[in-house]
């Protein structure tokens, strides 16, 4: 595979040491080593500072430009149209489900919903290289590995409306989805939460014997502004874990830009000075993340450290239903991101040029994927809640005695008042 | 820690609409309370009418035109926060005194501590009171430590730190935390909670002037749902002063934040439906509180009800009845009920059954008259 080949020496020369050294080259004293324990470094006769815009940017890595085209033939992923339509179709199911979601939130069917628009590429080329025992925590944007996983859109739709058949058992907001047979582990809304997490994860499947498995943890650009990303990004280089840790930088933090978030070179300019390998690539370009993901896997399993990756994107969407953007940004901005950069136009591209694709196909899936979700909005909406005792369990893996106690006291409460709890939307004891 | 984080006005007050085929929303989520506005002013001069997000920004922007020290930052708060409490601001005194930070709520404590060291106005906002933790070490171990350890030479009074906090209908275990019981455990802090427009304009005053670290919970549910005249000059409510809403015999309800309007309600319940005078008291102020008014309430009825959305177990309840057995324990004729959430997180779907809506209220009346 001859793009693997190529991507690892592309980060292989990422370049951390190039990078600082340039600078100082004639003023390093490269005979009279420091003895210091806390930095392998020459010793230099100016106090020369280090400017970040000495650094050089970390490159963005590209496979398929905007019309589709795979401008390096070497690195073509050389999938079959079967793998490639299965990502496309994901890719498009996403799409058309967030749309539908979004809406019965405006109508007030549902509480609260996230759209994934303008990140579909990064949701799906990275699953789709990876394996599904890789355990994945996700932030809140990643439902697109769950598509791909195969989280069914009836799991989706019960979970935004916590019916007793969500498997969350009704307890989260919408968009908060988990699943142990998916190995992707249940959303918390806490930002970089998960990060650490992630780390500890890993490190515990490389003490297993024959590991194969990696962890993946999604974050945002915004996240990783947090306490946890530091703790993530240093326990992960100090302690050697196989862990990918996948920055979704998509620009907005809420209505945060991300020039006021970072002032250096994004999430991946952080990963040398951790010493963790690097690697950024354009997140709308599902070829790129797929087969950068795929170097990732296999550096991580292989030498058991951590990489950075960074899939650089915009968020079409509103930050959630809560949100309205256009409060700080202006619709225009998007315009471009909704049509020669958006990940399912490129791919679009490819696949037409290919010859897998037409608009007649497209039309007729997504009037098939559109009636599914419709159809599974009224099926999930007449389906109850749990029993409302069902908050009393999972606080401990065993209901101790004074949460009895209360669960007691509640269904006396409840017996005696009926008329004011609407118990008909919640299933009997 | 910052999260999904936004949940403006839909969480505040969600509006309901039929779908387009006709369908009724499957959604019955609607206030667990009634809004009842102040009567009396606690300032002088005119007043407008406002929500509390508006009384909140008005607060500030009176502290921003009277203090050049002052400083407001925070996630989002550039372009008005998700609850809209900063919005116009930095058009009006520019980027330099009222900006976003990175997302990062130790950060934001911690860097609105520097900011009072130098004895410099902050005025923080943390996202949502869900999200706070992070910022916890910050302002348990630093904020409300800094003058006691340093002997006075140092401390950071002129922070403050505004929090949206409670039960919105659907926030579930991330957006509806109300976490005032552990900042109540930490001495050097204060803490207070507002019921309304006025006395978040009142306590925010308040805060800002006092010289300790402050920490204001705004409950987001009345960010909308709570309007009434509130008046348009400084005026500051006083930190440590309880308020008595409604003055009555035979019991004492308290309760503070939203809380307090569904006391009114149960109060007005129990007038009616039992014949009983409750007298309803909103603490206001968490800590420092004010004991003296509830054991002179306590003493007066012998009958008391402490109702608070956060779980029961060590919920600040739990100290009010523990500072009445210790003082009116002869005057008291049942013992000191709480009403609160239950010690579970705080679940989406059951939220109905969780808090300590009026029915639950009620009945602890009933059972505690009857004793």
């Amino acid at each position: 595979m001859s793009f693997l080949r190529n991507s690892i020496k592309l980060l292989r020369t990422a370049p951390v040491a190039p990078r600082t050294f340039r600078c100082f080259s004639s003023q390093v004293k490269a005979d009279d080593p420091s003895q210091f324990p806390g930095a392998h470094a020459p010793f230099v006769s100016a106090p020369t500072l280090t400017l970040p815009e000495a650094v050089a940017p970390i490159p963005i890595y590209r496979v398929m430009n905007r019309e589709g085209t795979i401008e390096d033939a070497s690195q073509d992923p050389k999938l079959s149209q079967e793998v490639v339509e299965k990502m496309f179709r994901s890719m498009i199911s996403l799409n058309t489900m967030d749309k539908i979601l979004y809406e019965s939130q405006r109508q007030g069917r549902i509480s609260f919903y996230m759209t994934n628009f303008g990140e579909e590429a990064s949701h799906i080329g990275s699953a789709a290289a990876l394996e599904n025992k890789d355990l994945i925590y996700g932030q809140y944007r990643e439902a697109g590995v769950l598509v791909w996983r195969g989280f069914s859109i009836e799991q989706f739709i019960d979970q935004c409306y916590g019916n007793c058949e969500d498997i969350g058992k009704g307890k989260q907001m919408p968009v908060h989805y988990g699943s142990k047979d998916l190995n992707f582990v249940t959303i918390s809304s806490p930002l970089a939460t998960q990060m650490p997490q992630a780390v500890g994860a890993a490190y515990a499947f490389k003490r297993q014997p024959n590991n194969d498995r990696c962890v993946v943890c999604y974050f945002g650009e915004g996240a990783a502004s947090e306490g946890d990303a530091h703790a993530a990004f240093n326990f992960a280089a100090t302690l050697d874990c196989p862990v990918i840790l996948f920055c979704r930088n998509n620009g907005f933090a809420i209505s945060t830009p991300s020039h006021e978030q970072y002032a250096g070179d994004g999430i991946a300019g952080r990963g040398p000075a951790y010493g963790i390998a690097t690697i950024r690539v354009d997140g709308t370009d599902v070829f790129a993340v797929y087969n950068a993901m795929k170097v990732a896997r296999e550096y991580v399993l292989k030498h058991n450290k951590p990489i950075v990756f960074e899939a650089m994107a915009y968020r079409v969407s509103h930050h959630s239903t809560s949100d309205d953007s256009t409060a700080y940004r202006k619709a225009e901005e998007l315009e471009v991101w909704n049509t020669v950069e958006s990940p399912i136009s490129k791919l679009k591209n490819y696949m037409i040029k290919k010859g897998w694709w037409n608009e007649e196909a497209e039309t007729e899936f997504v009037k098939d994927i559109r009636k599914q979700v419709l159809k599974q909005i009224n099926v999930s909406e007449k389906k109850q809640k749990g029993y409302y005792g069902e908050m009393f369990q999972d606080v401990y893996e065993e209901m101790p005695k004074h949460l009895k106690e209360q669960l007691k006291q509640l269904e006396e409460h409840v017996s005696k008042n009926k008329q004011h709890y609407s118990l008909n939307e919640f299933k009997s004891k | 820690m910052a999260a999904i984080h936004v949940i403006t006005k839909n969480l505040v007050n969600l509006s309901l609409k039929k779908s387009t085929n006709g369908a009724v929303s499957v959604l019955s989520v609607r206030n667990h309370f009634n809004y009842v506005p102040d009567k009396k002013s606690e300032g002088k001069g005119a007043t407008k009418k406002m929500n509390m997000f508006q009384a909140l920004n008005n607060a500030m922007d009176l502290t921003l035109a009277n203090d050049d020290s002052a400083v407001i930052f925070g996630e989002d708060v550039g372009f008005g926060g998700v609850f809209r409490c900063t919005m116009n601001l930095q058009d009006k005194y520019g980027k330099d005194r009222v900006f976003n930070t990175p997302l990062c709520e130790q950060g934001i404590a911690g860097f609105g501590i520097g900011v009072a060291n130098t004895g410099a106005t902050a005025i923080a906002e943390i996202q949502f009171a869900d999200y706070i933790f992070p910022a916890f070490d910050q302002l348990v171990n630093e904020a409300a430590k800094y003058r006691y350890r340093s002997g006075n030479l140092f401390d950071s009074g002129s922070l403050t730190v505004r929090v949206p906090c409670g039960a919105v209908g659907h926030g579930a275990l991330y957006h509806s935390q109300m976490p005032e019981a552990y900042f109540a455990h930490t001495p050097g802090l204060k803490v207070a909670i507002p019921r309304g427009p006025q006395k978040a304009k009142g306590l925010l005053l308040a805060c800002i002037k006092d010289k300790n670290p402050c920490i204001l919970f705004e409950p987001k549910t009345l960010y909308r749902a709570a309007v009434e005249e509130v008046p348009e000059e400084i005026y500051e409510s006083k930190l440590g002063e309880a308020d008595i809403l409604r003055s009555g015999s035979d019991i004492t309800l308290i309760g503070w934040g939203t809380q307090v309007h569904v006391l009114l309600e149960v109060a007005d319940m129990a007038k009616k439906e039992l014949g009983v005078n409750a007298e309803v008291i909103d603490l206001v102020s968490i800590l420092p509180w004010d004991k003296e008014a509830v054991i002179k309430s306590a003493k007066k009825t012998g009958r008391v009800i402490v109702a608070h959305e956060a779980p029961l177990t060590n919920g600040f309840g739990a100290e009010i009845a523990a500072t009445i057995q210790e003082n009116c324990f002869l005057n008291l004729e049942a013992p000191v009920k709480r009403v609160t959430g239950w010690d579970t997180p705080f679940p989406h779907v059951f939220e109905k059954f969780y808090i300590p809506d009026k029915y639950r209220c009620f009945d602890a009346i009933k059972e505690v008259i009857n004793y």
